[in-house]
């Protein structure tokens, strides 16, 4: 879905050759943009708060004004930006949201917009690379591909889409207390600053590398044949879905996932075991070589 | 950092609950009476994911910029997971919302 976003800049221009808008009017017109997922800049006289940093892509800007004469035509130097320029004066604060929706009707810019249905919630992993030891435990972990590797080997979130929304599981899986989620309730998860305690407590962590269907990521570090065969043995769909349900139901009573994700979980969506052999097949790989 | 800031940047946090509702609004209107220019975003997090085009002109590469939005650790290492990177931890200072109170978030994010 959010290749149907594209982004679309509104300006509330209050600088030279405009007039500043009502004070209501400017609070009430930027809050609920804001609130219906738009960005807004407010640029007014004071201008030298204003430096450009290059735009990297093209996006439709509206430039909303009371002008005291014509609204002007207005040109990107760089090309890229597609500048309209509207003149509110007339207008109260309905009229001005209702002509930005328009406009952006006809930029045709999609927009994920808060509360409505079919939003994409932002809900992702964060890591603190001050932290992190790039020790992969959130790669195994994740059944949903949500982290990958870059070309230096170094754990990134690579499909943020993937992730389930409210589940900060991986979170509670890192040794070093390094993934967030930054619209967690609480803390560290959310980026609190961490402390030794929480460091401490995530030592403690359940077996959840069973989830994968078996002591993979151990198993891998030895590369025992004992542990091959015992892999090679949960390949039965059947079994690896019943051990794929005591563990779930084992994190649910640790409260790392909360009952209402692990409600909405689909088992037969989760991996397949032909899936988790590949999965684990790439952790070996890039264990051997790093 | 400086004193006085080449950006402010507010972010209205739109698709969660976590920043408390009187504290965004009082923050904004303070913005908007201000009489300074200003950038505010629906939401930091949505545009981080989706690597906005935007959000690599949030922040100013050779002066400073001061955000108010949430956790300074969250919001670093989500504009870098954006591929828009601080410039440097001096030149950006994040104020957070869902710790402060309004009137000292708009002290630091207005002073000069
Ligand atoms: S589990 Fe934590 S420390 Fe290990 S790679 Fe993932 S984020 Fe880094
Ligand atoms: S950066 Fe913080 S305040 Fe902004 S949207 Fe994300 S969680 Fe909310």
């Amino acid at each position: 879905m959010k290749n149907d976003i594209h982004p679309f800049q509104v300006v509330l221009y209050e600088g030279k050759g405009a007039s500043a808008w009502d004070k209501a009017e400017r609070l009430s017109v930027t809050a609920t943009l804001l609130d219906k997922g738009y960005s807004v800049k407010r640029i007014t006289e004071n201008v030298a708060n204003e430096s450009t940093s290059p735009v990297s892509d093209a996006y439709p800007v509206l430039i909303l004004g009371e002008f005291n004469e014509a609204a002007p035509d207005v040109f990107d130097g760089s090309g890229k930006l597609e500048i309209t320029t509207r003149d509110t004066a007339d207008l109260d604060s309905d009229g001005i949201l209702e002509l930005v929706a328009t406009v952006r009707g006809e930029k045709d810019a999609g927009l994920n917009q808060p509360g409505e249905k079919g939003a994409w919630k932002p809900w992702f992993p964060v890591i603190d690379y001050d932290r992190c030891t790039n020790c992969m435990q959130c790669l195994s972990f994740c059944l949903f591909d949500v982290y990958g590797v870059d070309d230096e080997k170094e754990i990134q979130v690579q499909n943020n889409d993937n992730c389930k929304t409210n589940c900060p599981a991986c979170s509670r899986v890192c040794p070093e207390v390094a993934i967030m989620f930054p619209k967690y309730t609480s803390g560290p998860i959310n980026g609190e600053p961490v402390k030794e305690e929480d460091v401490a407590r995530e030592s403690m962590k359940v077996d959840i590398t069973s989830l994968l269907g078996g002591d993979i990521y151990s198993s891998l570090k030895t590369r025992s044949e004992k542990a091959k065969s015992r892999f090679s043995k949960e390949r039965s769909p059947d079994k690896a879905l019943t051990e794929r349900k005591k563990c779930l139901t084992k994190l649910q009573q640790s409260g790392i996932i909360p009952a209402e994700v692990l409600a909405e979980l689909d088992l037969s969506t989760l991996p397949s075991p032909d899936e988790i052999q590949r999965k684990a097949e790439e952790m070996a790989k890039l264990m051997g070589e790093s | 950092m400086s004193d006085t800031p080449s950006k402010i940047l507010y972010c209205r946090c739109a698709f969660a609950k976590v920043v408390p509702d009187g504290v965004k609004t009082e923050v904004l209107d303070g913005l908007c009476e201000s009489g300074k220019s200003f950038e505010s975003v629906a939401d930091l997090c949505e545009m981080a994911a989706r690597k906005d085009p935007r959000i690599q002109t949030l922040l100013d590469e050779s002066g400073t910029t001061r955000i108010a939005a949430c956790y300074p650790r969250a919001v670093k290492w989500l504009f870098h997971q954006a591929e828009a990177p601080f410039p440097s931890d001096d030149q950006v200072e994040v104020i957070n919302m869902r710790e402060e109170k309004a009137p000292d978030i708009l002290e630091k994010l207005l002073k000069s």
